[in-house]
């Protein structure tokens, strides 16, 4: 993997990145993530307007020229979406961001990026749903979308941030992933985080590590027959390659009705990530692991059930927590590990059991899923007496 | 020993992937054949173009045939994801060949709204009235009443006239013809190929299989020859009413103007930020 610092990127967008680095800002969460993307080298933005993510837009719109990159407002998702994938292929580091309809439409081109390999990084700020839902209310209800929201079998890679902080980081994280390991990587944050104000250090430029996308040499083919992430290519340099979302060989030509070539090409695609999983997995632990009851939680109900369960703590109550902050491909081993002593594992999140489901399967004590619906986030009193109730059923 | 004599477009053409998968008598291959011809008249560098393809048989002419960087897409989105390619690489040639289907039926948005971003693209839209890979069902461009897999009783609907629509929408060229006019095929292609801002020819193309066994049009000879009959100048149409106008194909230039092109129009405002920063 080759990187370099931001201090190296050319002299226009360290202007630009210059106006943030080393200093602290107060800001909104989008805001953050549009940042993050121009300190990742983003010089592609696909846009379509939707609350609670239009501000990312915005701040692309207005920030993005000045590093010498290109924003588009299109006519809908399915071109924000596709438009970042064509971006890359012409040597782009891309991004979009949308909210859970929009996401919904972007699905099919999700699919593409995967199977065609393509680094792009899209963003999913969460709202109630289905459908119109509460628009636009925050929630945490794309968790599964973002796994199997596209057809066929895929792997992915999705980050929960819990803070206007973390969603500039984690912006930058996500670039990072895409380039490699080929595919594209979502950032899923929601309303709350989206919209709420906090403060933000941003770091020094030669603080900041960019990965490089490797492209192919002449003789190396750019879908496969080398190791498990190949190297990529770019349009206009004669390799004339030929990209499709179609079953293909290494060297990209469809081959879409031999077995043992779509066998061979999915088993990769998906074994790059998978096979990274103890990589990828990124956590924030409270305990030690031997605790009775545990909390697991990601993104913005983390916040309240960390509260909580430093309160029980201090109290000197048997709870743990555990964030989830590498949503996908899920830590499920980790759980595993971490919970063998628990009881009960309290899963608050803003919809009616999502995670709680994919933790079910890690776990054998009783999974209690906190469900909470309707817009609020929730309040640490809640999770609190949830865990202490628990406490209380094992003793 | 004799030497032997090889089509010349074959240096154009993915010839490992060779025969095509088009069916006999398809009018896939005379695009493909025109548009060869038209690189090769203007020397253009194959090197520097990128073609974009949907989903359908026309998507397979330049992809995988036509052996320059190309991107086959998912179904309508092509105009989408070559406007990211040309935005990001204005220097690049980005030519779209896909069908009706997908162009102006699936697709149509991007269509309208490339056409008035004027994004400097080169569509060539292959018009065969049908959906045909999958086997025959109507699509926005058939005719009022024909008979096909999903209009047993005769199609309902008006066709859509889709050069008209680029035209209205903004494009800086557009213009028709069919795969019985050859040269000027070939001519309008470099015309569309040297024009700045959307360019946009539609070719109206014949589809023995699937729009034929609907049709009484099962030898591609029968269409070609209705190209022949039925095309009326832009020119002359221009005076003829509606009624002499039913199940005419109206051919030539709708219109060729020099509006500002989009991926330029954002380098400029990058390079005025840059410069406002510097």
């Amino acid at each position: 993997m080759k990187t370099f610092t931001a201090d190296q990127f050319p002299e226009a967008r360290r202007k630009l990145l210059e106006r943030y680095a080393g200093q602290s800002q107060f800001m909104q969460g989008d805001v953050a993530v549009a940042i993050g993307g121009l300190f990742a080298g983003c010089d592609f933005f696909g846009a379509y307007p939707i609350t609670p993510a239009s501000e990312i837009a915005e701040t692309m719109s207005n920030l993005l020229p000045y590093a010498g990159g290109k924003f588009v407002q299109f006519e809908d998702e399915l071109a924000s979406v596709s438009s970042i994938v064509g971006a890359a292929w012409a040597g782009s580091r891309s991004m979009t961001a949308t909210s859970g309809p929009g996401f919904s439409l972007m699905q099919e081109t999700v699919g593409y990026a995967v199977m065609t390999e393509t680094p792009t990084v899209i963003v999913d700020v969460q709202r109630s749903g289905p459908s119109t839902g509460q628009a636009t209310l925050p929630a945490q209800g794309d968790f599964y979308q973002a796994r199997w929201g596209t057809h066929g079998d895929h792997e992915t890679i999705a980050l929960s941030p819990w803070s206007v902080q973390e969603s500039f980081d984690m912006a930058i994280e996500a670039f990072n992933l895409a380039e490699r390991f080929r595919q594209p990587v979502m950032l899923l944050t929601d309303g709350e985080t989206g919209h709420s104000r906090e403060r933000v250090q941003f770091p020094r430029l030669e603080d900041v590590t960019v990965v490089e996308r490797v492209l192919a040499e002449d003789h190396e083919e750019m879908f496969g027959d080398g190791g498990a992430v190949p190297p990529m290519g770019r349009f206009g340099t004669g390799r004339r390659i030929h990209v499709t979302g179609s079953t293909h060989a290494a060297n990209g030509m469809r081959m879409a009705t031999q077995p043992p070539i779509h066998d061979k090409l999915i088993r990769r695609i998906c074994g790059k990530v998978s096979d990274a999983r103890d990589e990828l997995t990124r956590i924030d632990v409270l305990g030690d692991g031997t605790e009775k009851v545990m909390v697991v939680a990601h993104g913005i109900s983390a916040r309240p059930a960390y509260g909580a369960v430093q309160s029980l703590r201090e109290q000197g109550h048997d709870v743990g927590f555990i964030r989830i902050i590498g949503l996908w491909p899920f830590p499920g081993p980790k759980i595993t590990e971490l919970c063998a002593n628990a009881g009960a594992v309290i899963v608050p999140e803003m919809n009616l059991g999502q995670m709680s489901r994919e933790i079910e399967r890690f776990v054998d004590g009783e999974v209690v899923g906190l469900n909470k619906i309707g817009g609020p986030v929730f309040h640490e009193r809640e999770i609190g007496e949830a865990a202490l109730e628990a406490l209380g059923r094992l003793s | 020993m004799s030497e032997q004599i090889k089509q010349p477009m074959l240096q154009y053409l993915r010839q490992e992937m060779l025969p095509t998968t088009f069916c006999a008598g398809c009018g896939g291959g005379t695009v493909l054949n025109c548009f060869s011809h038209a690189v090769d008249q203007m020397g253009l560098d194959v090197d520097n173009m990128v073609a974009v393809t949907g989903i359908g048989c026309s998507s397979w002419i330049p992809s995988p045939y036509f052996e320059v960087d190309t991107l086959h897409t998912t179904h309508g989105r092509a105009i989408a994801f070559a406007t990211g390619v040309k935005v990001a690489r204005p220097d690049l040639n980005v030519v779209v060949i896909a069908g009706d289907g997908d162009l102006s039926g699936i697709g149509g948005n991007h269509l309208i709204h490339a056409a008035r971003r004027n994004i400097g693209l080169k569509v060539f839209l292959v018009n065969n009235y049908i959906y045909g890979m999958t086997g025959g069902q109507v699509a926005p461009t058939t005719p009022t009443g024909t008979r096909t897999a999903t209009t047993p009783y005769g199609n309902p609907e008006q066709p859509l006239q889709i050069t008209e629509l680029v035209s209205a929408a903004g494009a800086n060229f557009s213009a028709r013809w069919t795969t019985h006019h050859v040269n000027q095929l070939i001519k309008v292609m470099k015309t569309a190929l040297n024009h700045d801002g959307f360019s946009f020819v539609e070719i109206m193309s014949q589809c023995p299989t699937s729009y034929g066994k609907f049709t009484r049009q099962r030898d591609a000879s029968t269409t070609l020859r209705m190209f022949k009959e039925n095309s009326v100048r832009i020119k002359k149409a221009q005076g003829m009413t509606d009624d002499e106008l039913e199940g005419k194909i109206v051919i030539g230039t709708f219109n060729d103007r020099n509006r500002p092109e989009f991926a330029d129009s954002l380098e400029k405002i990058a390079q005025a930020r840059m410069e406002e920063s510097s």
